[in-house]
């Protein structure tokens, strides 16, 4: 496939802002849907719209057989042993809070550790602040090294044997550096720690397989990976969700209920309280299938590898730019660059890219911690997904320096 | 000069611009320009919430007119800064109580703007009409 055909599923990438055509490269805050997506959601709200699972007719077994087909799908998709360990979620951010509470409360005793990246976007650090508070739990950081990367030799100091799960992402939302997840999940399990990787990123820029990865947990969001809004996923492993109690309760989560006392649902239903978002939570077919074979599609890859290596060139060859995530091995960086200019505040430069039609992001970027760590109250990030051409990073890289010529 | 005579001025001196890159480039030039901001007001309870970039406004009485002043970290939201103390600064706090900016909007100041900075921009006039109500009230 050329990107010109992967664009032309996209409807919203020929449109204008500003009078000029857009240069979509926000990315990292969501990607845009294509049509595949946006025709499943509205077919399911027009054609097969019905709650799920309690009523026996057709249209309520048809949407109940979409929803279960999605998780199959997705199951597969990651490679997860069974459909017990899907669960649906609204994003990320529901993910990990199911799991902090869930986890939380099957596992962790007053005094215990959580080891949190410092790379982590608040998704992954405030709903564990909230459990530490709550339980008397202690949290610890594992550092970010200059270049970006996560401080492997201060991993096994930080673990002891009260450090009950670590909490990293696959790719930071700031640096845009793959992680070493492998080799920290073996590092943790060998000190008996489990381990969430926050996904959020991470599905976007690459096949995914949890076994593979061995990881315990394993958290994403549709809407970044071209699903509807609203969507999400939580792998863990069988054995561990079902030790863990439930979040949220209500709906479909139930067995009996009694006011005596009230029996939960098994897996996956017992993590799937209330009405779910039954006619999005489909999209997630459409659209890891389109990942997917972005992923294995060789002409795209190549796309993608020029546009990484275009940019990545042009920010680095700059004097008053300062790249945020440049690991020394290019194979470990993806196309996400945040970076800060010397002389231009990051809110400026947004500001005016916007007037040239170039839609990126500026600011903290939902990770305090980071920016505290490199000294910075904000960056400019462009992020970059496998629709866009080398001609728009041309377009980015130009206007930038337009940007920065008109404030300096 | 009048407060009106002065808006009106203002919004003169935008008719002129053919688009967003003259209008921006008059304002980065009057950000540059801003008077220094005094280092010891930069504190934590003159800093204005709302912006993306981080924003100071400090006023005094003087002479019984409002004497403002400002800054920012980001160039553009200084230009606006300095527009706004052009307009303000040195006016009473009657005068300033009665306004209700809209010149701004005239000047496509607000629609122009992101969301975000349309934010800032929204405090930084709650903050000046804060001053003036503190002024009139006494205290």
């Amino acid at each position: 496939m050329t990107v010109e055909e992967l664009r032309a599923q996209f409807p919203i990438l020929s449109s204008q802002v500003n009078g000029r055509p857009l240069v979509y490269l926000d990315n990292a805050a969501t990607s845009q849907r294509p049509a595949s997506v946006v025709e499943c959601w509205e077919g399911m709200a027009l054609r097969t719209n019905a709650n799920l699972h309690r009523a026996v007719h057709a249209l309520a077994a048809r949407a109940t057989d979409r929803y279960e087909q999605t998780r199959e799908f997705v199951r597969h998709y990651l490679n997860a042993a069974a459909r017990e360990e899907i669960i649906f979620t609204s994003g990320t951010t529901g993910g990990i809070n199911l799991l902090a509470h869930s986890f939380g409360e099957a596992f962790l005793q007053e005094g215990d550790e959580i080891l949190i990246a410092e790379c982590e976007h608040h998704s992954d650090i405030v709903p564990w602040q909230l459990l530490a508070a709550r339980k008397g739990l202690k949290i610890k950081v594992l550092p970010v090294l200059d270049d970006g990367m996560p401080d492997l030799s201060a991993l096994e100091g930080l673990l002891s044997p009260r450090t009950k799960i670590a909490c990293i992402a696959q790719i930071s939302n700031v640096l845009g550096i793959l992680n070493p997840v492998g080799e920290i999940i073996r590092t943790c399990h060998a000190k008996g720690c489990a381990v969430l990787v926050d996904g959020a990123q991470g599905i976007v820029h690459g096949k995914v397989d949890v076994r593979a990865l061995d990881c315990d947990f394993y958290v994403f969001s549709g809407h970044k990976v071209f699903a509807a809004t609203g969507t999400g996923v939580l792998y863990g492993k069988k054995g561990l969700l079902e030790q863990m109690p439930p979040f949220l309760g209500g709906g479909e989560m139930i067995d009996t209920v009694r006011f005596s006392g009230t029996t939960f649902a098994p897996l996956p239903g017992k993590f799937e309280a209330g009405t779910q978002d039954f006619c999005a939570v489909p999209t997630l077919m459409p659209a890891l299938a389109l990942a997917g074979s972005v992923f294995a599609d060789a002409e795209l890859q190549r796309s993608g590898e020029e546009v990484k290596a275009y940019v990545l060139d042009a920010l680095r060859r700059n004097p008053r730019i300062r790249l945020f995530g440049d690991p020394t091995d290019p194979a470990r960086k993806v196309p996400l660059f945040s970076f800060c200019v010397e002389g231009a505040h990051h809110e400026d430069l947004a500001l005016i890219l916007d007037k040239m039609g170039v839609a990126v992001r500026s600011g903290q970027m939902c990770a305090e911690p980071l920016m505290d760590r490199f000294g910075v109250t904000g960056m400019l990030r462009a992020s970059f997904a496998p629709y866009n051409t080398l001609r728009e990073a041309e377009t980015f890289t130009a206007s930038l320096e337009k940007a920065i010529d008109m404030l300096t | 000069m009048t407060l009106e005579e002065k808006k009106q001025e203002v919004v003169d001196e935008f008719a002129m611009f053919e688009g967003w890159m003259d209008r921006y480039e008059y304002i980065i030039e009057l950000g540059k320009n801003l008077d220094a901001y005094p280092e010891d007001r930069r504190t934590e309870d003159r800093l204005i919430k709302g912006c993306q970039s981080r924003v100071w406004l400090d006023w005094e009485l003087r002479d019984g007119r409002l004497e403002f002043a400002a800054d920012s970290d980001a160039l553009i939201t200084k230009g606006i800064i300095a527009l706004l103390l052009d307009v303000y600064s040195g006016r009473t706090a009657e005068e300033i109580a009665a306004d209700d900016f809209s010149f701004l909007e005239e000047i496509g100041l607000r629609e122009n703007l992101s969301p975000t900075r349309a934010n800032g921009l929204v405090s930084m006039i709650a903050t000046l009409r804060r001053a003036a109500e503190e002024t009139l009230a006494g205290k």
